[in-house]
């Protein structure tokens, strides 16, 4: 997928790819001094775009299908994963999954949302919209991990809760509810990281923790910019706006006091560099792990809970 | 997030003829205006219970002379300084205000039941749909603390559309944070009553609402997560008449009774009884 406000990115990539590919099957070919000016090309075009990136840009770099996604990041982050499944009441979601991992030599409880890549997985996946068995099957695994002493690292990426008859059915509210009121009170730390789309409740519903962390084009939202353009614009298309007004993107959130940490993305993006986000997401994760572990339980959950009683912004008179 | 209708209008009560008559918003019944309000807004013919205002609810539930408000200082701010094309937030709000005379589309304080203290939050949809916002959430949480504090039970009347947009995510939040609310009491063993009346959505129902240790809910009262119209687009089907009503989430589970409005206090005064009881 391409991107309008990447300009002619992806074509100086394509070349780039190309004369590479040349270098190495023909030494002699004289492709050097050609390929260092594409690749000056592109890191300036790269900082030009990236730099000033509007919020509305970002909800799409936010949704780009090359993310990468829960399952990429376990498996360049965990030395370790095994996959858990099923809420014990009635299935297993794909749109939420987790387990236990090792992130270096720490032991942790994986969770998050799951998108796809490809059609099928997204079919699988819902593309990314759990069901009330995904957070259920969340908190089952939140609830076993506080019984092992061990924290919790709960990834999201999703464009909201699936609204579906059947989770309709199944009590979409009262899993997330649950989850929100379940999650204020384990007594292990939770270390939430938004990865790409932070879609509201959907997102919240695994995201209640004692550090918010959000990668830099990664946003976070009340409602989708199209819905609140839809409702307050009465017009679909005023979505920029909405992603505008909404303040929806990691520097407008870290200036709301609402997370405590951007991890910067490579320039150019998550989707164009696997291998550096994953170092800088495997770095914070370390980091946020070493600092929470000192912490004792009554005062985790003491923490949590001021920590969300001071959000709000509201005036006495 | 979650559930809004498009071009909603407050509550559809026409008044004709004089104002002699109210026009049952469900099955269009004519109802003398008199009548209608001596039933408590709800309608004769079909059972339909309609909005009311925090006052009228509080008048309902409450014994008279016993309702000592706490945190009524409590206002809108407009963190995101929002704007959409028809206006600011901070406008928008101010105008609710005057038009409602409230300051927040929840009140709370606390009160009796016959007899039994209790404290409650009563939404008011006239004020931004009910929405959960800073101000809201931070009513919600303060009376559930202060239930907490001096071991009185905690009852919240829902009345939401959901989230409200204008704050962004801090509204999102107010969801976390009232249920971090609702965890304390649940770990006080302090009981929780929510009541879930029309409509009870969005972020409200996928909070404080739903996590009850008795949900009741009035008869035909819009309760659910996503909005018909959205589900309606993503199944490709069209939905049957009941779903998401009172009814349709108490034969799934998860209400405890649907409850008339003229038998609620008393049904509240039967079920806090056992509360402690020998
Ligand atoms: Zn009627």
């Amino acid at each position: 997928m391409n991107l309008d406000f990447e300009k002619n990115m992806p074509e100086i990539e394509a070349k780039i790819a190309e004369l590479t590919k040349q270098k190495t099957t023909d030494p002699n070919a004289k492709v050097e001094d050609q390929l260092t000016d594409l690749q000056k090309q592109l890191e300036s075009l790269k900082k030009e775009v990236y730099s000033s990136l509007t919020p509305w840009q970002t909800v799409q770099v936010a949704r780009h299908p090359n993310r990468p996604l829960l399952r990429d990041y376990i498996a360049g982050i965990c030395g370790e994963f095994i996959e858990l499944h099923g809420d014990r009441y009635f299935g297993d979601d794909q749109g939420i999954i987790g387990g236990f991992a090792t992130i270096e030599d720490r032991h942790v409880m994986i969770i998050g949302h799951q998108k796809g890549k490809t059609l099928e997985e997204n079919v699988k996946t819902n593309f990314g919209m759990a069901t009330p068995d995904g957070y259920r099957k969340a908190l089952r695994l939140m609830k076993l991990a506080e019984k092992f002493k061990i924290p919790i690292v709960s990834f999201i990426d999703t464009p909201g809760a699936y609204p579906g008859a059947d989770a309709e059915a199944r009590g979409q509210a009262e899993a997330i509810a649950r989850n929100l009121t379940e999650m204020s009170q384990i007594e292990v730390p939770i270390i939430v990281i938004v990865t790409g789309e932070g879609g509201s409740g959907g997102a919240l519903g695994i995201g209640v923790g004692d550090v918010i962390l959000m990668l830099s084009n990664s946003v976070y939202s009340v409602i989708s910019p199209e819905g609140c353009a839809s409702i307050l614009w009465r017009d679909g298309s005023k979505a920029p706006e909405a992603a505008e007004a909404l303040k929806v993107t990691a520097d407008s959130l870290s200036k709301l006091g609402i997370i405590d940490e951007i991890i910067p993305e490579p320039l150019g993006g998550a989707h164009r560099d696997y291998e550096g986000t994953l170092r800088v997401v495997k770095q914070a994760l370390l980091k946020h792990l070493n600092i929470l572990r000192r912490v004792s339980e009554r005062k985790l959950v003491e923490r949590r809970f001021e920590k969300y009683c001071r959000i709000g912004r509201f005036k006495r008179r | 997030m979650g559930w809004f209708r498009k071009k909603e209008k407050p509550p559809e009560v026409v008044v004709a003829k004089e104002d002699l008559w109210t026009i049952c918003p469900s099955c269009k019944a004519h109802v003398y205006k008199d009548e209608w309000d001596k039933n408590f807004c709800v309608c004769p013919q079909c059972n339909f219970h309609d909005k009311i205002t925090f006052q009228e609810r509080l008048d309902i539930l409450i014994d008279p002379g016993t309702f000592r408000e706490i945190n009524e200082e409590v206002t809108t701010a407009d963190p995101l300084e929002f704007k959409d094309d028809k206006g600011s937030y901070a406008e928008k709000a101010e105008s609710t205000k005057a038009k409602t005379n409230m300051k927040e589309a929840v009140v709370t304080g606390r009160g009796k039941i016959h007899g039994i203290r209790v404290v409650i939050s009563v939404m008011d949809f006239r004020f931004l749909g009910g929405s959960l916002a800073s101000g809201t959430g931070e009513k919600i949480l303060l009376a559930s603390e202060y239930a907490l504090r001096h071991a009185y039970p905690y009852i919240v009347v829902s009345a939401s559309g959901g989230a409200r947009m204008h704050e962004g995510i801090i509204s999102l939040m107010q969801m976390a944070k009232t249920c971090a609310g609702i965890a304390r009491l649940k770990k006080g063993g302090i009981p929780y009553i929510s009541i879930l009346t029309d409509p009870t959505t969005g972020g409200v129902s996928a909070s404080f609402a739903t996590m009850g240790d008795i949900n009741i809910a009035e008869p035909k009262a819009l309760i659910g997560f996503a909005g018909r119209r959205v589900i309606e687009e993503t199944i490709k089907q069209k939905l049957p008449d009941d779903f998401q009503t009172a009814e349709y989430v108490l034969e799934h589970g998860f209400i405890d009774q649907i409850v008339n409005r003229k038998e609620m206090k008393n049904f509240l005064y039967k079920v806090l009884r056992y509360w402690k009881a020998k």
